[in-house]
């Protein structure tokens, strides 16, 4: 790193020198004036030594992101990733060498910067994010994500956002996403700003071809390739599912799809375009990880600090066209699923039937319902008014005492056409 | 500590545990509870307790397809509605735009699906294609071909089709209604 003749001959440990965190130290030993008031000087002030911060994902980003931390002065680093290393992660994600593919990302990461960096603890877990309960994610005042699926995402935004709401203490979340030479980062603070499921609608979906065009006129390689993993793959295997991981899997649609571009004159088809097209895979260059991960780490940083106003809340950099990036306020969403403020608390007297309550609610001035359909938060019917084999199925239940179905304190998931999405009661029952 | 850490409690409401429900689950609930089904069409559950798999069926009191019941399945998974629910016919069938293992060529399915889309938008489109089957966007190669050609030789090969019968060397499911 940047040290000077004189300080490395004080050095005592590789890994650490004195002034090492001398450029850091000058943003947080004096006040600047976009410092929020609530600033302190000194590194010892801030949040920075004792923040336990969570990074999603060792891949791309979170090698990345891992690095940045470190060397930005947070200490107690937390890592989650499910995925092993891939002689193909070589090129960019520079926490892993050759003699480590095949091991836990995650592990190999928080080792590598552990031995990099003195002071700092990396704890790595390799699995899924959804191993975790909330006792785990609540330990955290931070969380980056460095995800590469729409899926994993949305699961963690649920999770922190909910958690947020039950300790009524905001973990922010900052999410990092790269595509190529484009990428994004945004920083969600829990019910105050929009969070990734209040911005699902502006997703575009990874390109598919009509059904038709792949049956009967491709024209591309990408037709002969979606072919033989969509149409041929079920016909010949019947119940055995494509895994996307297992190279005769890959290989077996890569022999079909070559055959079938045969057929129909069409070139270009290899096995990494194959594996590329079955797992989707988008290019990945490792400049638009390393600004992305550079501005969510950044965005860490002023939070942690308090040293500068931080992401007000979403920033897309677009690598493509020069560098061009464009900050925005995402709006929330009053009606997200998610975040939205649809959760109400009613009082119940616990003697009503199911039907009673549905007239209830349906008199309820303020909640405009008309045909509400009612499930538990764990759901578990109450009474759905459609489609009829349905409603046939709970109309039972009309008779049943609401107590006899739910306990004191559950919540009630109430759907109706007259509802943008839903309405959550949490129900006392007195 | 920063003021961002604590979320103004408006009243005791986030208090209370908040569900583990996901944003899926919840949309599958308004829009089944929301649909339109038609007379011609009924829905069942394998099991009751998963709202996520369905089979589907459509018997056409018009067209070409009349006299018939028609068989799907739908399985939506968690990425609902970022992901479009998986449709599948489960018989044989004569239809230009479904092939012989069931896969329907419905643009709103795959590539011309928005979230903002709901499973009222599938049904409707997949009660569409049994009364205007469309020659253009073949799945089913002979039957697009013979709807385009000759659609009278098309009517009564779907008529034979429809009661198991073999059109063109294949043989169909019996797919009539029984009275």
């Amino acid at each position: 790193m940047a040290a000077d003749n004189s300080t490395t001959a004080m050095q005592t440990d590789s890994r650490d020198w004195a002034d090492r965190w001398r450029h850091i130290n000058k943003i947080l030993d004096r006040r600047g004036p976009f410092c929020d008031n609530s600033f302190r000087e000194g590194y010892e002030n801030t949040l920075l030594p004792q923040c336990k911060v969570l990074v999603i994902g060792a891949g791309g980003l979170g090698c990345e992101i891992l690095k940045n931390l470190a060397l930005s002065g947070f200490k107690d680093i937390h890592v989650i990733d499910m995925d092993t290393i891939d002689v193909s992660n070589l090129n960019r994600q520079f926490l892993f060498r050759p003699s480590d593919v095949g091991r836990p990302k995650a592990i190999v990461a928080a080792e590598f910067v552990k031995n990099r960096v003195a002071g700092v603890v990396v704890t790595p877990y390799h699995g899924k994010i959804q191993d975790k309960d909330d006792d785990y994610y609540k330990q955290f005042q931070i969380v980056i994500c460095g995800l590469d699926s729409v899926e994993a995402r949305r699961w963690m935004n649920a999770t922190i956002v909910n958690l947020s709401q039950e300790l009524g203490e905001a973990i922010p979340i900052i999410d990092g996403g790269t595509e190529g030479f484009k990428g994004q980062a945004r920083v969600i603070i829990p019910t105050v700003t929009s969070c990734y499921e209040c911005s699902l609608d502006m997703l575009n979906k990874p390109t598919t071809f009509p059904i038709c065009t792949i049956a009967n006129t491709p024209r591309l390689p990408e037709h002969c390739i979606e072919w033989a993993y969509v149409l041929e793959w079920p016909k010949v295997f019947k119940n055995e599912k494509l895994d996307t991981d297992d190279p005769k899997h890959i290989q077996w649609v890569f022999e079909a799809a070559l055959e079938r571009a045969r057929q129909f004159k069409i070139a270009g088809i290899t096995y990494s375009l194959t594996q590329g097209v079955v797992k989707n895979i988008i290019p990945a260059i490792a400049s638009t990880n390393a600004i992305i991960a550079a501005a969510c780490c950044n965005e860490a940083f002023k939070i942690a600090t308090t040293s500068a106003p931080y992401l007000d809340n979403y920033m897309m950099y677009t690598g493509n066209e020069g560098v061009y990036t464009y900050t925005f306020q995402h709006q929330k969403k009053p009606d997200c699923p998610v975040c939205g403020e649809n959760s109400v608390n009613v009082d119940v007297n616990k003697n009503w039937t199911v039907e009673e309550f549905i007239e209830w609610l349906k008199e309820k001035p303020d909640a405009q319902l008309k045909k509400p359909s009612l499930m538990t938060a764990d759901n578990k019917k109450i009474y759905l008014q459609a489609p009829p084999i349905l409603e046939r199925s709970t109309r039972p239940n009309l008779e049943k005492k609401l107590s006899s179905l739910i306990e004191d304190g559950d919540t009630i998931i109430v759907t109706d056409s007259t509802l943008p999405f839903s309405l959550q009661l949490v129900v006392s029952l007195i | 500590m920063l003021k961002i850490w604590s979320i103004k409690k408006d009243n005791a409401q986030a208090e209370k545990k908040k569900p583990k429900v996901s944003a899926a689950q919840i949309r599958v609930q308004k829009d089944l509870t929301e649909l339109e089904l038609p007379s011609t069409m009924e829905m069942s559950f394998p099991d009751e307790s998963d709202l996520l798999n369905f089979n589907l069926s459509i018997e056409p009191d018009e067209g070409f397809y009349k006299g018939g019941v028609f068989r799907f399945t739908f399985n939506i998974n968690n990425n609902y509605p970022h992901e479009p629910p998986k449709v599948r016919g489960i018989q044989k069938i004569y239809h230009p735009n479904i092939d012989l293992d069931g896969n329907v060529c419905l643009n709103i399915l795959r590539e011309d699906w928005k979230p903002v889309l709901n499973l009222n938008s599938v049904i409707v489109g997949l009660q569409y294609l049994f009364l205007e089957p469309n020659a253009e966007d073949p799945l089913h190669k002979d039957a697009a071909e013979d709807l385009r050609t000759n659609r009278k030789s098309f009517e009564y090969n779907v008529k034979q089709s429809m009661r198991g019968r073999d059109v063109k060397g294949n043989y169909y499911d019996n797919v009539m209604a029984k009275n």
